[in-house]
């Protein structure tokens, strides 16, 4: 497409290869984007099951899966909605040790996740596993809030941040790809940063 | 948050980029420019889609963002508000530099959620520049007599602060705002003030959705007086927007 005319764009150092295309740094901002009220999750309540196509469906509670070993993620996170936040730390679990718990059968292919409020996202499972993907609760060393998705949220940093379910509750393994909730409503179905997998038709 | 199509949306289409010209621009004070567009290969949107515009520097650069439409889907043209963002890079653009005859990169109709059909009993709450999607809404709700499903509050600061303020009160919109006392039909005044949940209660009779449209702070504070108004949170849909610029 042609150059727009006027446009030159916020200043910008050449080679910041840790901004994907059509991108932009948020800086210490956190902006949020969603379709629902934000809920009180209650962590007295809260469960997170992993069931579908494993050995043996687990739940976890919230005492339960702090017990697991801890895992943290340093790195960066981009919201389709184009803003990208560098240098966060987030931690909780490795979505890894919830699936070592399960095992995982042979035939499974993708993964469901849903959140409390109903929200749902697709997902290959070779997205959420080999260390690229957690269940997390703190974020830069304090609880998670609820706008951000806490107590406890998805993370797959790799991908747009709608993946990455707020107020997550079950991840569903399953030999096949079924839309979530944006991916219903417009958006890609696997959404790479790095490709601009923003929209459904993209490649 | 249900999932279920309660309405007939037109199927998804794979929008790809496409050219859209500027063919009127009008500036609202400092704050607001509206642009209306001729839109290459154009789908009909719903009421409450957005589309996305990119702008293109010279080295390649790209900065992209989404805008609600404002016009009725059979407007031939395609109507978008912007808000001036401080140091906003695209909304300051469009607000400065953007003329008639220009060319922008554009792309949609996105979005099937935050949509309205015409056939569901429902209240739209704005907070300012949150208005514009409702105002497709309304323009539509015009145009096809179903007026009785639809009704809106809006929020601003000052009406300076509440982009299509005329047209809202001609559709009969309820209007709060924050900064400024209003005069009254009845000749009394309505005090400055955030809406208080006792003026949606009458706006939320019979209604079977919600629709909330404003800032994340805006969001959260609808949705508490909503709660208290006796709205289920499951009926309510939500579009936030922040500071992106």
């Amino acid at each position: 497409m042609a150059v727009t005319r006027g446009f030159t764009g916020r200043p910008r150092r050449g080679g910041d290869d840790r901004l994907p295309p059509g991108q932009y740094d948020t800086g210490a901002g956190w902006p949020t984007l969603t379709a629902e009220l934000t809920p009180q999750v209650d962590v007295d309540t809260w469960t997170m099951t992993v069931d579908g196509l494993v050995d043996t469906p687990t739940t976890w509670d919230w005492r339960g899966i702090h017990a697991l070993p801890g895992s943290s993620y340093f790195g960066d996170i981009h919201c389709v909605t184009t803003w990208t936040k560098f240098d966060t730390t987030f931690t909780g679990v490795s979505v890894d040790t919830l699936l070592e718990t399960t095992g995982v059968r042979p035939e499974a292919t993708h993964v469901f996740a849903t959140a409390t409020t109903g929200y749902t996202t697709n997902l290959p499972l070779a997205d959420i596993t080999g260390g690229k993907a957690w269940l997390v609760w703190e974020f830069d060393g304090k609880p998670l809030t609820p706008e951000h998705g806490g107590p406890v949220r998805l993370l797959v940093p790799h991908l747009y941040f709608w993946k990455s379910a707020k107020w997550i509750t079950r991840i569903e393994l399953r030999d096949h790809d079924e839309q979530g909730f944006w991916e219903r409503n417009g958006y890609h179905d696997r959404g790479d940063p790095w490709l601009e997998q923003r929209y459904q038709g993209d490649a | 948050m249900t999932s279920s199509p309660d309405e007939v949306l037109p199927e998804p289409v794979a929008s790809s980029w496409t050219t859209a010209t500027v063919r009127e621009v009008e500036h609202l004070g400092d704050s607001f420019v509206k642009l209306r567009m001729e839109v290459a290969d154009r789908h009909d949107h719903v009421p409450g889609q957005h589309y996305v515009v990119r702008l293109r520097a010279p080295d390649g650069y790209t900065a992209q963002r989404s805008y609600s439409i404002a016009s009725d889907p059979a407007d031939p043209l395609v109507e978008i508000m912007i808000e001036c963002l401080p140091r906003g890079e695209v909304s300051g653009f469009l607000h400065d530099v953007v003329e008639v005859g220009d060319e922008l990169e554009v792309r949609g109709p996105i979005g099937r959620w935050f949509v309205w059909g015409g056939t569901t009993p429902s209240l739209c709450v704005a907070g300012g520049s949150g208005v514009v999607p409702f105002v497709s809404m309304l323009r539509y709700a015009r145009r096809t007599g179903t007026e009785p499903l639809l009704r809106i509050a809006a929020s601003a600061q000052t009406r300076d602060r509440l982009p299509y303020a005329d047209e809202l009160e001609a559709y009969g919109a309820f209007i709060a705002l924050t900064r400024e006392n209003q005069p009254q039909a009845d000749g009394s005044e309505r005090v400055a003030a955030h809406i208080y949940p006792d003026e949606l209660v009458p706006l939320s009779e019979g209604i079977e959705r919600a629709y909330v449209c404003g800032s994340v702070g805006f969001v959260s504070f609808v949705g508490r007086i909503l709660g208290e108004a006796g709205v289920r949170s499951d009926a309510v849909r939500v579009e936030q927007f922040g500071p992106t610029g």
